[in-house]
């Protein structure tokens, strides 16, 4: 074990240089919808049981299956109402065992990044080349199905190796969801050198937690998001900055939670100068425009407060 | 701990599901389901009448809303018991004036134990479902199967008996099941079973003995989850009930018929500060013509008209 991530340097929010948007715009928002499969009967893992009762775990089972049969579609039918585009956080297994959710995300141009073969599935305990294994697989999976390389990752239920970023960044991806420590993004120093950047996803407004850990009303989780974009679309105009809302349709698109979803989703979209993107338009973008400033500024600081 | 060649491997990561209890379909490309006079969202009312026992045993897991002291809990069970004894009346009450019909779905030993409410029950207009034997006794995976075969009849013959008629619909304490629950329920003429909530229409799921229908009741819109596992305020539980009525209504215009499942308890909803929230509730859903409040067998014999075949 070790004390940090080893993947970037401390870099203060203020003073840094600053992000520049397209057209101007204050702050990139981006929808990361995460469509998962969640196995009846996983094989075991040592380090994590996958579901709290005996299987099959049918009230933990059914209401991740309610997200694929129920809610996915109802949710794509609010982005359509506002013209946005998902990202996908995608188990890879979907595409071929429910490929019309696939397709229903390639008609609307959405991007798919990799978030495992099966969210019951855990990299806890993998070797590294158990792990190449499956983040290969589920590159490979993904540009087969979608027709586009997979740019980003989020892993499977968020667990880790201690190599699991510098292992999909040596597979071609240029963009990791699982660190949560910025509001904009960051440069990490992977093993391979390539450029690589930390994305802004969020455990703060995450469905997720919201809902199961924290048991926020819905309408008190619109207001949570609607602050957050405000503040952020405030220091935006200083330098550009990053709000995700990451959902599950298991759970947003809950009869009475999409409602408080729309209600946020209309207070965004109610504002000039957002950027609506995906999570690779923000990391291309980034690498593209504030890569060297960015690298050079964090060095910068490494020995304090620049003379 | 390293992991094993099999867990790289994926035997059914291939179109559909996982297991071969209903096929994989999403509810919006099914054919539209329509209800009766013209109605588009069907509301089903399902009201839990579970039997917590005192000695409980927490195996294979605590059951939910359970006791939860060193024995004796006399706190929870009296809690749960004022549902059986004073809240049910209530709601008896608020049920009379609203005129709608629902489902109480009951643990046999509770009907057991009081054949006075057993007898009140049986003389309503509403539905009588079996919620199993008590909250007690879950069916689960590691469930002895000459066990869960005899808790199913013993249920179904203990509670048929004291309300004097056929069950025909399930709920599984906790919603818990074994591998082998919708076979047994089958088996014994079950008709529907309400544990697995991946859907918000009724579906057909397979068992050994022809298909049951699965009716899929929200966990989440449950007055429980909201009120004493999210500990929202009242209102904030009438607020997202609506929220979810609306949402259905209007999709149910668009798309085809819905359905919207709501499971209340007298011991929750029954106190004197929350029993106006679930008269709300009642207002909110009924009096419309669009709207059709029914118990969860009418809304599986409507659905089944409807399927081919």
């Amino acid at each position: 074990m070790r004390e940090d991530p080893g993947l970037y340097d401390y870099w203060p929010y203020e003073g840094r240089p600053r992000i520049e948007w397209p057209d101007g715009a204050r702050v990139a928002v981006w929808i990361a919808p995460n469509i998962e499969f969640y196995e009846l009967a996983p094989p075991p893992n040592p380090h994590r049981t996958p579901w709290p009762r005996p299987i099959p775990d049918v009230p933990g089972y059914s209401y991740r299956d309610y997200g694929n049969r129920v809610g996915a579609r109802r949710f794509a039918a609010v982005l359509d109402r506002y013209h946005v585009r998902a990202s996908v956080s995608l188990s890879v297994a979907v595409c071929e065992m429910h490929p019309e959710l696939i397709e229903m995300g390639v008609e609307r141009d959405w991007e798919f990044f990799s978030h495992g073969i099966y969210n019951t599935r855990y990299s806890y305990g993998m070797t590294e080349e158990q792990e190449r294994e499956i983040i290969r697989d589920a590159m490979a999976t993904i540009e087969e199905h979608t027709g586009s390389p997979c740019a980003g990752y989020l892993a499977p239920s968020l667990t880790h190796t201690e190599r699991t970023v510098d292992l999909f960044a040596e597979e071609g991806g240029i963009y990791t969801c699982d660190l949560f420590h910025d509001d904009q993004p960051t440069p990490l120093t992977v093993d391979s050198g390539a450029r690589f950047v930390s994305i802004p996803y969020s455990l703060e407004l995450n469905d997720s937690i919201v809902v199961v850990v924290t048991k926020v009303e819905p309408r008190r989780w619109a207001d949570m998001i609607k602050r957050s974009f405000d503040r952020l679309y405030r220091e935006g105009a200083a330098s550009g900055t990053v709000l995700c809302i990451p959902v599950h349709p298991y759970q947003v698109a809950q009869p009475h939670r999409l409602a408080a979803f729309e209600e946020a989703l209309d207070h965004i979209t109610g504002h000039d100068d957002v950027w609506m993107a995906t999570g690779r338009e923000i990391a291309e973008w980034y690498i593209d425009h504030h890569w060297e400033d960015a690298v050079a500024d964090i060095a910068a600081k490494q020995g304090g407060i620049p003379r | 701990m390293t992991l094993d060649r099999d867990y790289f491997e994926y035997p059914h990561r291939s179109y559909g599901m996982d297991h071969d209890r209903y096929p994989w379909e999403m509810l919006q490309d099914r054919a539209p389901v329509t209800w009766p006079e013209g109605a588009t969202l069907a509301v089903w009312i399902n009201v839990g009448l579970p039997y917590y026992p005192l000695d409980q045993s927490n195996d294979p897991f605590p059951p939910p809303h359970g006791m939860k002291t060193v024995y004796p809990d006399l706190r929870h069970y009296s809690l749960r018991e004022y549902g059986h004894r004073v809240g049910v009346y209530r709601f008896f009450d608020a049920l009379d004036a609203s005129g709608l019909p629902v489902t109480f779905a009951v643990s046999a030993r509770l009907a057991q134990r009081y054949p006075y409410l057993a007898e009140r029950l049986a003389a309503r207009p509403d539905e009588i479902a079996c919620n199993g034997w008590s909250m007690n006794h879950p069916h689960h995976g590691d469930l002895d199967p000459s066990v869960e075969a005899d808790l199913v009849e013993r249920s179904l013959a203990t509670l048929g008996e004291a309300v004097d008629r056929d069950i025909v619909g399930w709920l599984s304490p906790g919603k818990s099941q074994s591998g082998r629950t919708p076979d047994l329920l089958a088996a014994r003429g079950v008709r529907y079973m309400a544990d697995w909530v991946n859907d918000e229409l009724p579906y057909s799921f397979a068992t050994d003995h022809g298909s049951i229908v699965s009716m899929p009741l929200s966990s989440e819109l449950a007055d429980t989850t909201i009120l004493v596992d999210s500990l929202h305020a009242v209102s904030e539980y009438v607020d997202q009930v609506t929220d979810a009525f609306d949402l259905l209504l209007a999709e149910s215009a668009r798309e085809g018929g819905r359905m919207l499942a709501l499971s209340v308890h007298p011991w929750l909803l029954g106190q004197p500060h929350r029993i106006a929230a679930f008269e709300a509730i009642l207002d909110l859903v009924g009096g419309r013509d669009d709207v059709w409040v029914a118990t969860a067998s009418d809304i599986v014999e409507a659905w089944e008209d409807q399927q081919p075949g």
